[in-house]
């Protein structure tokens, strides 16, 4: 899409969801929202990026791979599952800090799957939304190399 | 280590391999090596479990500390413990054989982290105690067998994986609908607690078809008859080490729940118990001859071998309703009390019997869709009538198929022969003498396939090359052969046949394995106690409180 209100509205908008998208996913576990929506609107933010600047450039914003970020979401989720084990617990106890970020979030393991969860699902949807837009690209405008002769997809 | 550590370890090592699997997702080497690793790790967590369990034990875990009956647990009595084991046995040779058998382009699309799921989902469904957690695994499963089935997206796998995955979701919608009518009568879904609150109910005839819906959902998945025809329209498409994955394990993920839900929720002494029995024993019948007869007119080694999982299937859910029939014949009103016990005996030995079935047959049919799968590799086709000579050429791989077709149609001293014996043995002094010579024929049969591709395949003389074939089939689902692809093959395919041969010959060591699970399964109360201890708070109410009259 060539669109400069859209463009120009982007580079404002973006950061702010994606700051938007960190209080929901902070004030989740007390409140409504949490990893799952926070996710969806961090990934939100990135595929408004692609329809005003393509999917090449919002790869070049998110700067890591889609897969790799929602591994690290998962891995993330794993160890704080894991975290009780080691302290003795059964698995995916809760284990809580004292120590308190930004006023009133408490540290502690939900919180550390609340990220896993948020990083999963922002990388699984960017990763859908990118390859959705590129195939889309590809379709527009097939390359000489890349087209295929008899026209048909199967 | 810890008990609740211990049951924890056979999901937890599968679901850290595979996002371990992701996060390397771009070296195939490095997922090679995960895979392989967190196989073996899950071999040695499951051996620790059967050791642990054999004794009597039965760890179980609550996860995140909450009290009994609302939490998500699981648990491992000694039947899930063989159960974990199977899978991880499967979960190596497979590990092993796909070094050899899947191709390039189907580990860079994410090959070794949904087996891996896959492994996790079994293991998960094997362990849990809660029919809900139950389905959230069988759904895990579903997620990655059907990426798995399509890797490659050939028109002939996509189509049976359109069949397979509408029959799973039937499947899936009647299983979740019972649970939520199990909520609403009995009030919890944590499997311990549905048994005891049933079996202290008067009136439980509403709860009898929500036994029958889960029993629909799990015989889809298991393949019964008359639900099993999307197996053999699936099995023989996907890359050959998948498809032996699915035959060792999926279906017998159904049947472990059809066991599971009959001897918790309507045992053959309870009032529906009979007639469910009754029931199961006409479904295994047929099941067991539809199979097996639509194997005899296949031409096809992989299509032959799906429908021989149908018909071994039907041996299963044979011992299960078996046992239910003794059970309920042994509640007779004035029966004499000799003739009860040795009934209620006969029940327990027909359990037996159909976790040693178990036990042997997904090693063997595992096995034998490896085995099938070189076959293809060196042949390109996996057609009867376009292979032969193989026995001249390959002595080893025809050794290597010789021994679990054998087992499984039950020439004795192999894993199979003790199998059946237990279970026909366990049939006549119950006095279902019927179904016990339809096994026998069904046996006959099974061996009539089994020689039929030994001859085709291996005796017969290779078949003329036609003058239009300039150039040698290739399948796009297997790896192009090399000698080390070969030998990773050959060596999974080998470790296989050696615990088939160590299951015959040391049948004492898995009967006694098999008659601790039997008999736990026989008197579930040890599973029902480890699950609800007394200790546990009673501060916590459950909503829906009585089974409703």
């Amino acid at each position: 899409m060539n669109s400069v209100i859209l463009r120009t509205t982007t580079v404002f908008i973006l950061p702010l969801l994606l700051m938007l998208s960190l209080i929901v996913l902070l004030r989740g576990h007390n409140e409504p929202g949490g990893g799952f929506v926070g996710g969806l609107l961090a990934s939100a933010a990135f595929t408004l990026y692609v329809l005003a600047a393509g999917a090449k450039a919002a790869r070049h914003l998110l700067h890591v791979h889609p897969i790799t970020l929602a591994g690290a979401g998962l891995l993330f989720a794993l160890i704080s599952g894991v975290m009780s084990i080691v302290a003795g617990h059964p698995l995916f106890d809760a284990l809580w800090t004292d120590t308190k970020i930004i006023g009133q979030v408490k540290i502690g393991t939900p919180l550390l799957f609340d990220i896993g969860v948020y990083l999963t699902v922002c990388g699984v949807v960017c990763a859908i939304a990118f390859q959705l837009s590129e195939s889309a690209e590809d379709a527009r405008d097939p390359s000489p190399d890349e087209a295929d002769p008899e026209g048909g997809t199967l | 280590m810890s008990a609740q550590l211990l049951i924890t370890l056979p999901v937890l090592i599968p679901i850290t391999g595979a996002v371990l699997c992701i996060l390397a997702w771009r070296s195939t080497h490095a997922q090679r090596a995960i895979n392989l690793t967190a196989s073996l790790a899950l071999l040695a967590a499951a051996i620790l479990l059967v050791m642990r369990t054999s004794a009597g034990e039965i760890p179980t875990v609550r996860l995140g500390a909450w009290p009994a009956p609302v939490a998500i647990n699981f648990i491992g009595d000694a039947f899930s413990a063989i159960m974990v084991l199977l899978n991880a046995i499967v979960a190596v040779a497979g590990a092993l054989y796909a070094l050899g058998a899947t191709p390039k382009a189907h580990e860079r699309s994410g090959y070794h982290p949904l087996m891996l799921s896959l492994i996790g989902a079994c293991s998960g469904a094997f362990t849990t105690g809660d029919l809900f957690n139950l389905y959230v695994w069988f759904e895990v499963m579903l997620l990655s067998s059907f990426v798995l089935l399509s890797l490659g997206g050939s028109r002939p796998q996509l189509e049976s994986a359109v069949k397979y995955v509408t029959l799973n979701l039937l499947s899936s919608f009647l299983f979740l609908s019972a649970i939520g009518l199990t909520y609403a009568l009995v009030g919890t879904l944590n499997l311990a607690a549905i048994a005891e609150r049933l079996a202290a109910s008067e009136d439980r005839s509403l709860f009898t078809p929500v036994i029958g819906l889960l029993l629909v959902g799990f015989g889809i998945k298991g393949g019964l008859f008359p639900f099993f025809f999307w197996l053999p329209a699936s099995y023989h498409t996907p890359s050959p080490v998948v498809s032996g994955v699915f035959a060792g394990l999926l279906t017998k993920v159904g049947v472990y729940a059809i066991i599971r839900t009959t001897q918790l929720f309507a045992p053959g002494w309870s009032i529906d118990g009979g007639v469910i029995a009754h029931a199961l024993i006409w479904i295994s019948g047929l099941t067991m001859v539809t199979g097996v007869l639509g194997a005899a007119v296949q031409q096809d080694m992989r299509r032959i071998l799906s429908f021989h999982i149908v018909s071994q299937v039907g041996y299963m859910v044979m011992g299960l309703a078996i046992a239910g029939v003794a059970f309920d014949s042994a509640q007779a009103p004035g029966i004499d009390p000799a003739q009860r016990t040795a009934l209620m005996g006969a029940g327990a030995l027909a359990l037996t019997g159909t976790v040693f079935y178990i036990l042997h047959h997904i090693i063997v049919k595992a096995n034998l869709f490896f085995v099938a799968g070189i076959v293809e590799q060196l042949e390109g086709t996996g057609e009867l009538p376009r292979i032969g000579g193989l026995y001249k050429r390959r002595p080893l791989l025809a050794a290597l198929f010789f021994i679990p077709a054998m087992s499984l149609s039950g020439i004795p001293i192999l894993s199979g022969f003790w199998g059946k014996f237990i279970l026909v043995r366990a049939g006549l002094e119950s006095g279902a003498d019927i179904i016990v010579a339809v096994s026998l024929a069904v046996s006959l049969a099974t061996l009539f396939s089994m020689t039929k591709i030994w001859a085709n395949v291996f005796w017969a003389p290779p078949p003329p090359a036609s003058p239009n074939d300039t150039q040698r089939p290739t399948s796009p689902t297997i790896a192009p052969p090399t000698p080390a692809r070969t030998a990773c093959m050959y060596t999974a395919c080998g470790a296989m046949a050696l615990v088939t041969i160590a299951i015959g010959f040391g049948a004492g060591f898995a009967v006694d394995l098999a008659e601790t699970a039997g008999a736990q399964l026989t008197d579930p109360t040890p599973y029902i106690q480890a699950l609800l201890p007394t200790d546990a708070p009673t501060d916590i109410e459950l909503t829906a409180g009585e089974v409703t009259p």
